[in-house]
């Protein structure tokens, strides 16, 4: 929801990244007010998912060029866990399997990790228990979850669902949801978006990448942003979603080939 | 023994002078332990130590054992439940347990309301000599394999476990072999027997017990252990190796899996300066075994695991999953051999071997070994080599995790994969603790 005077969470400018030497983002600008839901749609190889790992700080990803502010501080001097501490939150599209630790352990650990580090009480294995149960909840996720390992023969949805359980237990100012939707059922698709609404609130940001509209459906953004090679091409409300999945994305691609070739006559 | 030592060389010698010993050993009033024993020792004037020259110990350089001498241990021990109970595992009723190769009654205990037979040899034997003699020395190929000779020319006492018809126990039994003297050598014997139908779950347990203010001294335990499943019989067969970081440790196991019996096992390596394990496994028709391992090394360490897996008539199903996690400048070496031969139809086979190397000094050498004379199975193996994925590492510093600390549980979790296959839930949490401590991991 865009609430007025709000703060900027994230503010990037002219970034630029590559992956094994190829430039994947090219010069990308985006503004993320506190409370703000922002969609990032755009067809495979646009950037969609690079722009959210360079963001969660993957070390595959070499930063060439723009800056990031992340609540004011160049993100860029923070290592991944110190973003993650700090409140960035990536839900992966693939989230790892790690067999041998079980998960209630796995979210305990990180839990705490991030409490230390934000200078608030660490929870022993009974009061997290407690904790960890009531988050469940809202995703609809059965306890046994708690004592399988990390992912391990979770089905896609039930990996997601893990994702968003932990977002929800380290409470983080700006989520970033790289396909969230991707592999979920209905039913599925129905829950984590649920769970995602629910923790939503005026002091955090979410920015949703995704390939297909139907998330939108449930998790309605305030902003919907198209990238093309690694920029954003177009930016607009909800309904351009809407209009995105009636139209494809050729014409969005064509207007901007347009602009850029108007934007180069009026210079000349 | 003084004119074998006369023809041998060197190394030879060695073999020996541990022979030396032998004529002090008094003579058992059981005749077909004093036979077996002369026949190891008849077949010791024809083998000779391994070398890296043999194929089989290419990657195992045994050099520095041979430049130890040892003598048999002193057989009484001052020892007390107080001493020892923090070994114990607390699901277990039955329990024998040997310091330096010598049955310990007073540490011991045994329940006997299933009917299972747990003691040591010398008591049990006219009693189940039926079972004993059908197996013992039998299963074991010691008139081929030298350490096995030498373990069997010691032949006095042995952990016998016969678990009668039909009979389930869901408790563990555990054999306990605590090391406490050093410049030894001990030859511990384990026998187990599960009459067709029945399940059991045994702890073959090796540990050196910490005495506080001494330096863990040099010691050599030269194991053999032979388990017999007959039809429809289930083991579940756990293995710590968890001797001194000066110690020697040779095994040999022997397993025979009768019709449609099924054996699980899990061997953990943790312990010994030098170790080896030998685990031979031979299945009748519709047989199932799993033969899962972990060694987690570090320091000057080696640590080797040999297993051969037989699949000598048709239907069989076995499972491997051994997994190496290598640091320091230690060196793990796998051989895991699959046989099936040519009768062994619709054999389904399937082989992993995993090795994490944490340092630049670690070393592991990896060989799997398919001979496959049948043409209707399905067999698959696989070995893989590496560090840490750099994937896992991100989504784990992604949820706040320090580098250190992602690489600590990541490695944590490579070992604790096959520790959960422990179906002891205390064993289970005792070496999680372990592991955790030797990969500097916290949960």
């Amino acid at each position: 929801m865009i609430y007025p005077d709000s703060n900027n969470i994230l503010e990037v400018r002219g970034l630029r990244a590559t992956v094994n030497g190829i430039e994947i983002i090219q010069g990308l600008d985006l503004t993320v007010k506190s409370g703000e839901v922002h969609a990032i749609m755009g067809p495979n190889g646009s950037g969609k998912s690079t722009f959210a790992k360079v963001l969660a700080g993957h070390t595959a990803y070499e930063v060439t060029g723009g800056s990031v502010l992340f609540e004011g501080n160049n993100l860029f001097e923070l290592a991944p866990e110190e973003r993650a501490r700090a409140g960035i939150f990536l839900a992966f599209q693939y989230p790892i399997e790690i067999p041998g630790v079980a998960n209630s352990q796995f979210l305990r650990l990180s839990y705490n990790t991030v409490q230390a580090q934000r200078g608030r009480e660490e929870l022993d294995p009974l009061e997290f228990d407690d904790h960890v149960r009531d988050k469940m909840k809202l995703l609809e996720m059965s306890p046994d979850f708690l004592d399988r390992s990390v992912n391990e023969g979770f089905s896609g949805g039930e990996k997601k669902r893990n994702e968003i359980l932990q977002m929800a237990l380290l409470e983080p100012r700006l989520a970033v949801l790289d396909e969230t939707d991707s592999g979920l059922d209905i039913d599925a698709l129905r829950v984590v978006s649920q769970g995602v609404n629910q923790l939503a609130n005026q002091n955090s940001a979410m920015v949703l990448v995704t390939h297909y509209q139907r998330l939108l459906n449930y998790i309605v953004p305030d902003f919907v942003h198209v990238m093309e090679a690694g920029r954003i091409i177009k930016t607009g409300g909800k309904d351009l979603a809407l209009e995105l999945e009636a139209r494809g994305y050729d014409w969005v691609s064509a207007e901007f080939q347009a602009s850029q070739t108007h934007a180069l006559q009026e210079q000349v | 023994m003084s004119t074998v030592t006369s023809i041998r060389q060197p190394v030879a010698d060695y073999l020996g002078a541990l022979l030396a010993d032998h004529a002090q050993l008094p003579t058992s009033p059981l005749a077909r332990i004093n036979s077996l024993r002369a026949e190891a020792v008849h077949r010791l004037d024809d083998l000779e130590l391994p070398t890296v020259r043999d194929e089989a110990w290419r990657f195992t350089d045994i050099s520095e054992l041979t430049k130890q001498s040892f003598k048999p241990a002193r057989s009484a021990t001052s020892l007390e439940v107080d001493d020892v109970a923090h070994l114990y595992i607390e699901e277990a009723r039955t329990r024998l347990v040997f310091v330096d190769g010598t049955y310990a009654p007073q540490l011991s205990s045994v329940e006997t309301d299933s009917g299972l037979v747990a003691s040591n040899l010398p008591t049990v034997f006219t009693t189940h000599a039926a079972a004993i003699d059908a197996h013992l020395g039998h299963l074991v190929t010691f008139r081929d394999e030298v350490f096995a000779a030498l373990n069997t020319a010691f032949l006095s006492d042995a952990a016998v476990v016969v678990m009668p018809r039909n009979v389930a126990l869901s408790a563990p039994v555990h054999l306990l072999f605590i090391a406490t003297q050093t410049g030894v050598v001990t030859s511990p014997r384990c026998l187990v027997v599960a009459e067709s139908g029945s399940l059991m779950t045994v702890v073959e347990d090796y540990v050196v017990l910490d005495q506080p203010g001494r330096q863990e001294g040099v010691y050599f335990t030269n194991a053999v252990t032979e388990i017999a499943l007959e039809d429809n019989a289930r083991i579940n067969h756990i293995r710590i190796q968890q001797e001194g970081s000066q110690a020697f440790h040779i095994a040999n196991c022997a397993v025979s899996l009768g019709r449609a019996s099924n054996y699980q096992s899990v061997s953990v390596t943790l312990g010994a300066r030098i170790s080896r394990y030998n685990l031979e496994v031979a299945m009748a028709e519709g047989a199932e075994c799993a033969a899962d391992g972990l060694t987690l090394i570090a320091t000057n360490q080696l640590a080797d695991t040999h297993t051969c897996i037989d699949h000598v008539q048709p239907h069989g199903v076995s499972r491997q999953l051994h997994k190496c996690i290598v640091g320091g400048s230690a060196h793990a070496v796998f051989n895991g051999q699959i046989v099936v031969r040519q009768g062994a139809q619709r054999t389904d086979s399937v082989q992993s071997n995993r090795n994490l190397l944490l340092s630049g000094k670690a070393h592991i050498d990896t060989k799997p070994q398919l001979e496959i004379f049948a043409d209707d199975v399905k067999c698959a193996h696989g070995a893989t080599i590496g560090q840490l994925d750099d994937d896992e590492v991100f989504y784990l510093k992604s949820r706040g995790l320090s580098d250190s600390a992602a690489r600590s549980l990541l490695t944590y979790a490579f070992g604790a994969e096959i520790i959960a296959l422990i179906p002891v839930a205390s064993l289970k949490r005792r070496l999680e603790t372990n592991v955790l401590e030797q990969t500097g991991g916290q949960l």
